[in-house]
């Protein structure tokens, strides 16, 4: 007989329990220890994917930061070079005003000069007139300067016109008359007499009569009542002289350098 | 010379005897335990292990394929029962080349012990997966005409892998045991080559068989 039924059973039971003892020392051990390698490769491979992921996004927020940082960059210069450019504009600007300033500063004073130089040659002038007049008048005509001006005064006042007149001294509610007389030279007693009989005769009214010096009078002599002035001038032949000294200097004046900063003012 | 181990009986009491196959099984029981326990104390999960360790995670990985490429997804419920068979036949094949050594797979009890095995495994997996009815279904698949023809074959295909297991180990220890008598100088170690050959063969053959017809049982597709 091949077959021993009770080997047979003996087998069986051997097989199974030569199955659960490498089940428990061999398979199970095995597989958990291949199952715990291939967790733990799976968990560093999602670590890794993490790192990789948080190292993208690292780089990909550097990346943001760097072309924010250009774009700053490139905004900051592009304000500063505007900034600089404007400044530089302003810094001109504050030249040229002062340069102007500088330039309507020296065109001023140089005005004053001119009307100062003007002023003076008006004034000896004058005097130099009113001396020749007078030194010719008393060496050709044996007569004064002031007695002729007076003279010629009177003769103009009692060539007036009967209406002048009136207006001159007749104020309305007044009925008294104020006359005031200036004159460029002291008047001499007789002159001032002369000239006082002159126009107490030629008005209506008695008129209260005072004499003043001004030596700046460009005129010889001047009436003043009531707001009318009559005066006897030279102002005339003056500003025809000094027209004509003005056109002279002017002339003579070298022209001003426009953007000259510290312009030297021309003395003539 | 005798055909079986079971021949040679150490001990016996009526019934019950300790003969060279249990004596023998033991012994591959003893040995394939000690070594799985001692190589197993110090595994590593880590990705650096032991080379011994390797050797193990190759062969528990290999059966584990094999199970899963006959249609067994779920190859962690099997691998106890289909490995065992695979590793207890290797070993007891393989471990001929030892002088004095008979295979308790060339007995035909143990060859039937395993062979019984499967047949009551298969449908206890297959009631496992399946339930009572389920399985039970599976014998009238493709039609009840099929039953009788079923039931035939789940005992025939039982009888087969008792018999190739025994008829091919018991045949290859006979043919050397012959040729060391005709000539005993160079053939017989040819032979015993080609035995080992066949005892790798015949240990897939029958793993792989027992795998087949559970898969066949868990799908209820009938024997």
């Amino acid at each position: 007989m091949l077959i021993d039924w009770f080997t047979v059973g003996a087998q069986a039971v051997n097989f199974l329990i030569l199955m659960w003892l490498l089940k428990r020392f061999l398979y199970k051990p095995v597989l958990d220890a291949i199952d715990g390698r291939e967790q733990r490769l799976l968990r560093q491979m999602q670590d890794m994917q993490a790192a990789q992921a948080a190292a993208a996004q690292e780089r990909e927020e550097f990346e943001r930061k760097n072309a924010e940082f250009e774009q700053q960059h490139a905004t900051l210069l592009e304000q500063a070079t505007t900034e600089a450019q404007a400044a530089r504009q302003q810094l001109l600007e504050a030249a040229r005003a002062e340069a102007a300033a500088l330039r309507a500063q020296w065109q001023e004073a140089l005005d004053r000069e001119q009307q100062s130089l003007s002023r003076g040659i008006a004034t000896r002038t004058r005097q130099e007139v009113f001396a020749i007049t007078r030194k010719t008048l008393t060496d050709l005509a044996d007569t004064g300067l002031e007695a002729r001006m007076v003279a010629v005064f009177i003769r103009r006042l009692q060539a007036l016109g009967m209406v002048e007149k009136v207006q001159m001294c007749t104020p309305a509610g007044q009925k008294d008359c104020q006359v005031l007389i200036r004159s460029a030279f002291l008047l001499p007693p007789t002159e001032q007499a002369a000239l006082t009989q002159t126009v107490q005769s030629m008005l209506p009214i008695q008129p209260s009569i005072r004499f003043e010096t001004e030596p700046e009078l460009l005129s010889g002599i001047e009436l003043i009542s009531n707001g009318h002035k009559l005066e006897w001038s030279i102002a005339d032949y003056l500003t025809a002289l000094e027209a004509s000294i003005g056109d002279l200097l002017h002339t003579l004046t070298p022209p001003a350098a426009p953007t000259a900063p510290h312009p030297e003012p021309a003395h003539v | 010379m005798h055909l079986s181990s079971d021949e040679l009986i150490f001990w016996q009491y009526g019934f019950a005897k300790l003969n060279l196959t249990i004596v023998t099984t033991w012994g591959l029981m003893l040995a394939l335990t000690f070594g799985a326990w001692l190589i197993t104390r110090k595994l590593s999960d880590d990705i650096f292990i032991s080379r011994w360790q390797h050797v193990l995670e190759v062969i528990v990985l290999g059966v584990k394929a094999q199970i899963e490429e006959v249609g067994l997804s779920q190859s962690r419920k099997y691998i106890s029962f289909i490995g065992t068979l695979f590793l207890f036949i290797v070993v007891s094949n393989l471990a001929a080349v030892i002088p004095g050594y008979e295979p308790p797979t060339g007995s035909l009890s143990t060859s039937t012990a395993l062979a019984i095995c499967v047949f009551v495994a298969v449908p206890l997996f297959g009631i496992r997966e399946l339930g009572v009815l389920g399985y039970l279904k599976s014998y009238l698949h493709p039609t009840p005409v099929m039953l009788p023809f079923n039931i035939i074959s789940e005992i025939s295909r039982t009888l087969a892998l008792a018999i190739r297991l025994f008829g091919n180990v018991m045949s290859g220890g006979m043919i050397i045991a012959i040729l060391l008598t005709i000539t005993p100088l160079f053939f017989p170690v040819v032979m015993n080559v080609l035995h080992l050959l066949t005892g790798m063969v015949q240990a897939y053959i029958f793993s792989i068989l027992a795998t087949v017809y559970i898969a066949a049982a868990t799908r209820g597709e009938g024997a």
